[in-house]
């Protein structure tokens, strides 16, 4: 395996273009754009301030940045370097800015979520809409790119609209039976909206595409509830992961649950395989070894090698008891991702230092991203379980 | 009269005819008669004596005398002390009464004291019985009393984490508001409102190349259409993915249906065919759908009952097989020794087999043939010459002896000649020299001579 040099970074803010031709970072208030494959720069883009939030447009062409404490987002493109498109939202202020699926639409969503602000790089049109929700996932595209769902609040009252992206026409707008609306999640078909409560109540609603309320889905009362939830790529299954560390996973059909995983602290079935890292420090060598030898050898001290065990069962997952007296505890399913092929379900339970869980789109292996580390897992073809996130 | 009075005096009771009744008065007829006085008069006066009564006779010279006296002493003690026996019996009769009374009472007291006992008891039972329940009352409320508790716990643990949520969001609420209020006091004070702006170099196309249309009422139309076309594109596409799968599990019932009903009864004609042929026809109608669930049901409930007869069967056979267990083993054994013998055997044809060969084979050579021949009419002639010679010593042997036996013979033939010649003279040496009349007798003796001479 051959690594290239190390390039700074700010802000985590590091994309690979839709394409898959370009690799943009950004350091400090500069846009890098590089190719690829050979990492050269192909341009470099200045902004007005510290570049907080980065996002490729659906068709690689453009790339948006924004600087939230000045309220500003830039728009650059790559067919033409020195086009440019500067939007300053003003007094208003800036918390969130994102592309529309069509890669021609920039929404901003205001401070305090006054409003949010649909900007256009085709036409003079702006569109206002007022009151969308602070909450975990207040806004959401559907996959196709045609309709957007988004979360408001008015008069102590939760509200969904359903746009349509293509000139931002309000298709739907109905009220939803939660308490405290969290956020809402289309079906990969686009056809099914799922909508969660905050977790102190459990309710997952689910909306037709033309606003009917489907079905209702309520696992307990009273007890912290949904934490994360997930579509499968089919859409034939909802996973709803919740605070006490189970996923329920629903059916499209019905939309009852078909079944439900926990995460037990002690692993005793038979047919889980679990996968231990093992880490080995290599033997720091005596006093007597030249310089060379040293600095050889430095460079392995800060390389611990690592390798995956099988631990025979039952396996003791290490648990550290969160505060629970503090407000969202790091307890429950934090985390979910189907695999592409439907076959297999990655969760994460607990206060695992784990950030991120994405599959390849084959199906066949998954990365874990950690704060400071990444883990590769291979699946092996053939094994049909579900494969808990039990990677230190 | 002695004897029958010796043997009265010889027993100590007195064997008097007594009646039933020990109170009548005894028939004293058979005691004393007219011979037996004065065995009578010793033998009361034995009694009277051992009670204490003076005698009541007493022997004088005359003979016995009487002292009237002592009798009529006698007989007033012998009535006081009959009087004392029967106000005795009478006192007795009565301590009797008293105590039968007694007895009675006791035994009805005892019979209460039971019956008392039994119910104490009883309710003895009844109240442990009442304990234990009360007890177990009482460990399920101590139970319920528990789960309470949890559930009590559980449920303050809940409002506890609640509360954090509340009051946490009820933070960020405020620190959003305070937020908000500061930028309100700040555009206030600003009265510069910066406003909002948006500059570009030049409007770009759009990603799809067509021109963006007005919104009309047209376009919104053209909207729900579109989203009622997704959803209905959805719900095609779910029913008929619907509909393969019912098309499937029905063909899986079917063919489990025909499969059940081929094990349950194999010899059976093949009816249910064009049962099914017609059921495939009517797919989608209730009634048919629910003929095959329930034609499932039945078929797989006679399955169950046939493998369930089925495996009690085997329990059994395989009790029998258990039975026989010991025999297998004798016959196990018979079988391998009759292998060994049959492997014996197949050996020893084997080697005579080789040996025949071999027989067969050897006479290629015409000299060692002729020579082996040779060998064997050897072995004859050898064998033959040694029987002849056995043949021809015996004949010698039975020659020789035959000789000695004509020789035996004649020597005895000459022997008995000799022998009667002998007797012969003797015979006539003796008649000679018998008969007087020597010169008659000589024409007898000629006679007898020639006798003799002719028995020679």
């Amino acid at each position: 395996m051959n690594f290239s040099e190390v390039f700074k970074q700010s802000n985590q803010l590091c994309r690979v273009s839709p394409d898959g031709k370009y690799l943009a970072t950004c350091v400090q208030y500069r846009l890098v754009v590089r190719d690829v494959n050979t990492l050269q720069i192909l341009h470099l883009y200045t902004c007005l301030d510290q570049i907080v939030h980065m996002e490729w447009s659906s068709d690689s062409l453009f790339i948006l940045c924004a600087m939230y404490k000045r309220g500003l987002v830039q728009v650059w493109s790559l067919e033409q370097p020195d086009w440019y498109c500067k939007i300053d939202e003003g007094s208003i202020g800036l918390v969130s800015s994102r592309w529309s699926p069509d890669g021609r639409h920039i929404l901003n969503t205001t401070e305090f979520h006054l409003r949010v602000t649909v900007w256009s790089l085709c036409t003079k049109a702006v569109s206002y809409i007022k009151y969308p929700k602070a909450c975990q996932k207040g806004i959401d595209f559907s996959r196709d790119g045609c309709y957007m769902a988004l979360a408001e609040r008015r008069d102590c009252r939760d509200y969904v609209s359903v746009f349509v992206c293509d000139d931002w026409h309000l298709l739907r707008h109905f009220e939803t039976e939660t308490q405290d609306l969290a956020g809402v999640e289309w079906s990969p078909n686009g056809c099914v909206l799922a909508v969660w409560d905050s977790c102190l109540e459990y309710k997952v609603l689910l909306y037709s595409l033309d606003g009917r309320l489907l079905s209702t889905f309520s696992a307990y009362e009273w007890s912290l509830g949904i934490k994360s939830l997930a579509w499968s790529p089919s859409s034939q299954f909802l996973a709803i992961g919740s605070y006490d560390g189970k996923v329920r996973i629903l059916n499209h059909i019905t939309w009852k649950k078909v079944t439900e995983f926990d995460h037990p602290a002690s692993i005793n079935n038979t047919k889980a395989v679990v996968y231990k890292e093992v880490e080995r420090k290599p033997v720091v060598g005596s006093a007597d070894l030249s310089i060379q030898q040293h600095i050889t050898m430095g460079s392995t001290l800060f390389n611990t090698q690592s390798k995956y065990e099988i631990c025979p069962l039952p396996v003791q997952v290490p648990v550290v008891k969160p505060d629970l007296d503090r407000a969202n505890p790091k307890v429950g399913v934090s985390s979910m991702a189907f695999s592409s092929d439907n076959r297999y379900l990655a969760t994460k339970n607990g206060g695992f230092q784990v950030q991120s869980v994405t599959w390849h789109c084959s199906g066949d292996s998954l990365i874990l991203l950690g704060k400071e580390q990444l883990c590769l897992c291979y699946m092996e073809v053939g094994e049909e379980e579900e494969e808990d996130d039990d990677v230190k | 009269s002695m004897s029958s009075l010796r043997q009265y005096s010889q027993s100590s009771v007195l064997p008097l005819p007594m009646t039933r009744n020990p109170y009548t008065m005894p028939t004293i007829s058979a005691f004393c008669t007219e011979d037996n006085v004065s065995e009578c008069i010793s033998y009361i006066n034995r009694e009277v004596s051992s009670l204490g009564f003076p005698l009541l006779c007493t022997e004088s010279n005359n003979g016995p005398e009487l002292n009237l006296v002592a009798v009529l002493n006698n007989v007033y003690n012998l009535l006081q002390l009959h009087r004392r026996c029967l106000q005795t019996v009478e006192d007795i009769e009565v301590e009797q009464v008293k105590s039968n009374s007694n007895m009675d009472y006791l035994q009805l007291s005892n019979t209460r004291l039971k019956d008392q006992l039994e119910l104490s008891k009883r309710e003895n039972t009844g109240l442990l019985e009442r304990e234990r329940q009360l007890q177990l009352k009482v460990k399920s409320l101590h139970n319920c009393l528990k789960n309470e508790k949890e559930e009590v716990q559980k449920l303050q643990s809940i409002i506890a984490s609640r509360a954090t949520q509340y009051n946490h969001d009820m933070k960020r609420k405020e620190r959003e508001f305070g937020k908000l209020k500061e930028r309100l006091n700040q555009l206030l004070i600003d009265k510069k409102d910066k406003k909002q702006t948006f500059e570009v170099l030049n409007y770009v196309g759009r990603s799809d190349g067509k021109r963006s249309l007005w919104k009309t009422g047209k376009t919104e139309a053209r909207h729900e259409g579109e989203m009622y076309k997704t959803l209905l594109n959805d719900y095609d596409s779910r029913h008929k993915d619907l509909l393969m799968e019912n098309a499937e599990l029905k063909k899986v019932l079917q063919q489990m249906k025909r499969d059940m009903v081929t094990i349950l009864s194999p010899r059976k004609p093949k009816d249910e065919v064009c049962d099914s042929s017609r059921e495939s026809l009517e797919l989608s109608c209730e009634h048919a759908r629910e003929q095959l669930t329930n034609s499932i049901r039945q078929q797989w409930r006679r399955l169950k009952s046939h493998v369930e007869r089925l495996d009690s069967q085997a329990s059994l056979v395989g009790e029998r097989a258990n039975m026989n267990a010991i025999p297998k083993e004798v016959h196990e054994e018979e079988m391998d020794r009759l292998k060994l013998e049959i492997q014996q055997y197949k050996d020893f044809i084997h080697t005579q087999q080789q040996l025949l060969q071999q027989q067969l084979n050897s006479p290629c050579d015409d000299e060692t043939a002729s020579l082996l021949n040779d060998c064997y009419m050897q072995e004859e002639k050898e064998r033959l010459k040694e029987d002849w010679k056995s043949f021809e010593e015996k004949r010698k042997n039975f020659e020789a002896e035959r000789r000695n036996f004509t020789e035996a013979a004649i020597r005895l033939s000459h022997e008995r000649k000799a022998f009667e010649e002998d007797r012969a003279t003797w015979l006539k040496h003796q008649f000679l020299n018998l008969t007087p009349f020597g010169d008659q007798m000589k024409p007898q003796m000629s006679k007898s001579q020639s006798a003799l001479s002719g028995c020679k």
